[in-house]
């Protein structure tokens, strides 16, 4: 394997690389892979491929690498792509040296690094950008500690490789304890050009999804949902001109999925001794692919969220998307192999590579699953539902439904409603609901019901309703519900909640789309609760209000429907100030946003333990809240981190000052 | 005269262009010398959703084309678009039933609006006759997924015709496809010149299966039947044509 190979030389790895400039050699014909990526983590004999801080140089070129043992050009930092690890201490002055070796201008941009504005690495907002030639020497006092990463924010660089781990080691002892570490950085490797990637998005709407609905799939749901339903339901898409199949821009039929720079084929491993607590730093580097992560046999406890340390949680499996990073620890006890996995969310593909005790074994790769049809909520995203005049409902013997999130729906004038028989509801996170005008309701039966979080809700004029014979139903933490007959609206518009609480509309009890939870347990945003509380308790002196927003059709993203290219001016914070950001996705599809700068504590409703990151996943229909403290002076680039997103305008500069 | 019209048309559509290249305000005191943290890229695409060979029961047999292409942004672009057929063996150059310039803007989520300049004629030889005409025309998508074109055309002598163009896309596997496709005309005044008759001119549907190589590359074949109704009818028939026909197609789609 390659990195062994590495390992076995006498040499340091500057040494080798400088000989190898000499020679005329390219790190290619070396086999060099990113010393990070060395199989024994921590235990790594030749830690100089870590470039260790405060003072790091680093080299950007365009060269010839193999990617899958195909010849491919990716960017290379200091001769490996993904780039070195660098490594950081906290407390530390770091002087990061950056010289463009290539042919159009680059940047770093130190993703999730609280740091002055102008070391930031975005062109155009913190600083020029790198031009060809140019060294630039990022300096900044580093004040955190975890895993982070690190990448281009120059046009679209990013998909060509240029980008890697960024590790701070904490000046104090961190709430955990390990015997061993491993990187695991999850990228996605396309041998087209990121430009042609662009265009084909731009002209042929689907262009990468080769698992589109077809006739097939319609017979097998109408053979399982019935005929009428099954036509109902495709006809609601059909109409509306969308795919529910539409997971992913860009899928497994360009990328290739690669674990630490390696391809599922090349069997990267990572070494541990039986016993031992491993630490996984788990990072989504990659320019557009989310990914569900497990190491089947193998419980994760998850301990930090996007280098933030977090209250353990035990899980078998987490999803990650793009630019957020996981801090796991495991203890395999068995002398045998785990294969460490990472499945794209659209199913088309995954990233693989194996935990073992020794080099050259190998584990099953699970069972992959089918790619999820979006249901429901991605519909209710794409305008308001209206569920007025259904009559004659028979939602009998329906367990497990859950109904969070699905807000602003009229209810009104559904008459003759049979509710018996509905087990294990979860009607959490149901915003401005209109139950008014329901007659004759008979909701005996109703075992285990979940009504938490339930604002502005009008319940008023519900005549003649049966609500005997429900048992064990929590109807706490609902707010501002109105149960009289008096008829102030529960709008709830003007007064804000209460900092931490969820959201009405948030979906942080669902790890999303393709995720069965009754499989195996998989991390949620609602899991999240820091490990101490972090010290801004303020109250948000106000609201920001953001859509997402994009039309699939013609590839254009937008934050309130206008592109990057169509606003003037920035998003403006008050230096200081305590706010709440609401961000509302109006589209069909998962969004990372991330804010530069500065933390979003996600108001998860962990109450004092609000946990805080720096990129959030929205789903589709969600509405999800973060504080922030504006505390970081200047500008700052706010966008989402799916790298054609964001190309296609769903990008704002916030300026605080 | 004629091409002293298409000229200005073709220089504004292209100026409209430009404008879309422009950059958000720095409003947030970047330096002059600054990039834009973002560019915007124009675009473009040739596509011939149909480029095909046509074997008729009764006419002649014919190569067919239907062809656009566009460059520009999400909202302005440019289209080139033709249709046109040439008939095998009759000795005669192509003619060209539609050579369009058209600026498009983006009117809603699925829609765009076109508006230029065609011509109808022939390329580089005089076999045809031939004219130049404004033209309007509606593009988008339709519920369902019907990909819809409807174009009103007028002529520069003041006649004016429309044609409406419709195909939905029915998903075999991810790469055999099921296209019918629907296609009608019809004029406001008879031109004999060009055997149009008043009202309804003619209805044509197909049915294609093509399979997808590739995105950009699919190979089909189908069948199509087509009928000419009133004025255009008897003009048809007064020249020898056909008045209702059948026949089948072999051609490929191909986007660039």
């Amino acid at each position: 394997m390659a990195s062994s190979k590495a390992a076995a030389f006498p040499l340091s790895r500057r040494q080798l690389l400088m000989g190898g400039a000499a020679l005329g050699l390219s790190t290619a014909s070396l086999g060099l892979r990113p010393a990070w990526a060395n199989p024994w983590g921590q235990a790594n004999p030749y830690p100089k491929g870590v470039e260790t801080g405060p003072e790091v140089s680093l080299a950007i070129r365009r060269e010839s690498l193999p990617i899958d043992g195909r010849a491919a050009r990716p960017i290379s930092i200091n001769g490996t792509s993904p780039g070195p690890l660098i490594r950081l201490k906290e407390g530390q002055d770091a002087v990061l040296r950056v010289t463009n070796l290539l042919e159009e201008p680059t940047s770093i941009h130190w993703h999730g690094l609280i740091l002055p504005a102008e070391q930031d690495g975005v062109p155009g907002v913190s600083f020029a950008g790198i031009a060809p030639g140019e060294t630039f020497t990022y300096r900044f006092p580093v004040r955190q500690s975890g895993t982070y990463w690190y990448h281009s924010h120059s046009g679209m660089q990013e998909q060509l490789g240029h980008a890697g781990p960024l590790i701070i080691d904490a000046a104090e002892r961190e709430p955990f304890r390990y015997d061993r570490e491993h990187v695991l950085l999850l990228t996605d490797w396309t041998f087209e050009d990121p430009a042609s990637v662009f265009r084909n998005l731009k002209t042929a709407e689907g262009y990468y999804n080769f698992q589109e609905r077809t006739i097939a799939d319609f017979l097998a749901d109408a053979r399982a949902d019935g005929f009428a339903d099954t036509a109902r339901m495709r006809a609601m898409w059909a109409q509306m001109r969308m795919s529910s199949r539409d997971i992913a821009d860009v899928t497994g039929s360009t990328y290739t999925y690669l674990l630490n720079g390696h391809a599922p084929g090349e069997n990267w491993t990572a070494l541990f001794q039986p016993g031992e607590r491993v630490r996984l730093r788990v990072i989504n580097g990659s320019a557009m692919s989310y990914f569900d992560v497990r190491i089947p046999g193998l419980k994760m406890t998850v301990v930090a969220a996007d280098g933030q340390p977090v209250q353990p949680v035990p899980v078998d499996e987490f999803r990650i998307g793009v630019a957020e990073t996981y801090d796991v620890l495991v203890t395999p006890e068995a002398d045998t192999a785990y294969t460490l996995f990472a499945e794209a969310m659209d199913r088309s593909g995954y990233a693989s590579g194996t935990l073992a005790p020794r080099e050259g074994m190998t584990a099953a790769i699970p069972e992959r699953r089918r790619i999820a049809d979006r249901g429901m909520e991605a519909m209710g995203a794409h305008g308001g539902m209206d569920h007025s005049s259904m009559p004659g409902m028979d939602h009998s013997n329906m367990p497990d439904m859950d109904h969070s999130n699905m807000s602003d729906m009229d209810h009104s004038s559904m008459p003759g409603m049979d509710h018996s028989n509905m087990s294990d509801m979860d009607h959490s996170n149901m915003a401005g609901m209109d139950h008014s005008s329901m007659a004759d309701m008979d909701h005996s039966s109703m075992a285990g019901m979940d009504h938490s979080n339930m604002a502005g809700m009008d319940h008023s004029s519900m005549a003649g309703m049966d609500h005997a014979s429900m048992a064990d139903m929590d109807h706490s933490n609902m707010a501002g519900m109105d149960h009289g007959e008096a008829p102030p609206s529960g709008e709830g518009e003007g007064a804000m909640l209460p900092a931490g609480v969820a959201q009405p509309g948030s979906q942080y009890d669902q790890a999303g789309i393709g995720i069965d939870p009754d499989e195996r347990r998989v991390l949620v945003y609602r899991d999240l609760k820091a490990f101490t509380p972090w010290p801004d308790r303020r109250e948000p002196g106000r609201e920001l209000e953001l859509h997402l927003t994009g039309n699939m059709e013609r590839y254009m993203w937008s934050f309130d429907g206008k592109k990057f290219s169509e606003v003037t001016g920035p998003i403006h914070f008050r230096k200081d100030e305590r706010l709440r950001l609401i961000l509302i996705n109006d589209t069909m599809m998962e969004h990372p946003i991330h804010l530069h700068g500065m933390w979003m504590e996600l108001e998860n409703g962990a109450g004092e333990l609000i946990p805080r990151k720096h990129t959030l996943n929205i789903k589709p229909g969600e509405r999800v809240s973060a504080l922030i403290t504006a505390d970081a002076e200047g500008s700052w680039a706010f966008h989402c981190h799916l790298l054609y997103h964001m190309d296609a305008g769903m990008f704002r500069v916030v300026k605080v000052s | 005269m004629k091409t002293s019209t298409a000229l200005p048309v073709a220089c504004a559509a292209l100026a409209m262009l430009t404008v879309t290249g422009a950059h958000a305000e720095d409003g947030y005191d970047a330096p002059a010398d600054w990039p834009s943290p973002m560019m915007e890229h124009n675009t473009g695409a040739v596509l011939f959703d149909r480029l095909e060979y046509v074997v008729p029961d009764k006419g002649d047999e014919a190569l067919v084309w239907d062809f656009e292409a566009w460059y520009g942004g999400d909202i302005n672009r440019v289209y080139l678009k033709s249709e046109g057929e040439n008939v095998q063996g009759d000795g005669e150059s192509a003619e060209f039933e539609a050579l369009d310039l058209r600026y498009s803007r983006l009117i809603a989520d699925f829609w765009e609006l076109q508006g230029g300049i065609g011509y109808q004629g022939n390329v580089g030889s005089n076999d045809h006759p031939e004219r130049f005409y404004g033209v309007i025309g509606l593009q988008g998508t339709a519920p369902y997924r019907i990909e819809t074109s409807l174009d009103l055309k007028v002529s520069e002598d003041g006649d004016a015709w429309a044609q409406l163009e419709a195909e939905h896309d029915v998903r075999l596997t991810q790469r055999w496809y099921l296209q019918p496709r629907a296609e009608v005309v019809a004029a406001g005044s008879e031109v004999p010149e060009f055997g149009v008759g008043e009202g309804l001119n003619s209805v044509n549907a197909s049915l294609r299966l093509r399979y997808e190589i590739t995105r950009r590359f699919a190979p089909y074949v189908g069948g199509y039947w087509e009928k000419r109704y009133g004025d255009t009818a008897d003009l048809a028939r007064a020249r020898g044509g056909h008045v209702e026909d059948t026949g089948i197609v072999a051609g490929i789609r191909v986007l660039l």
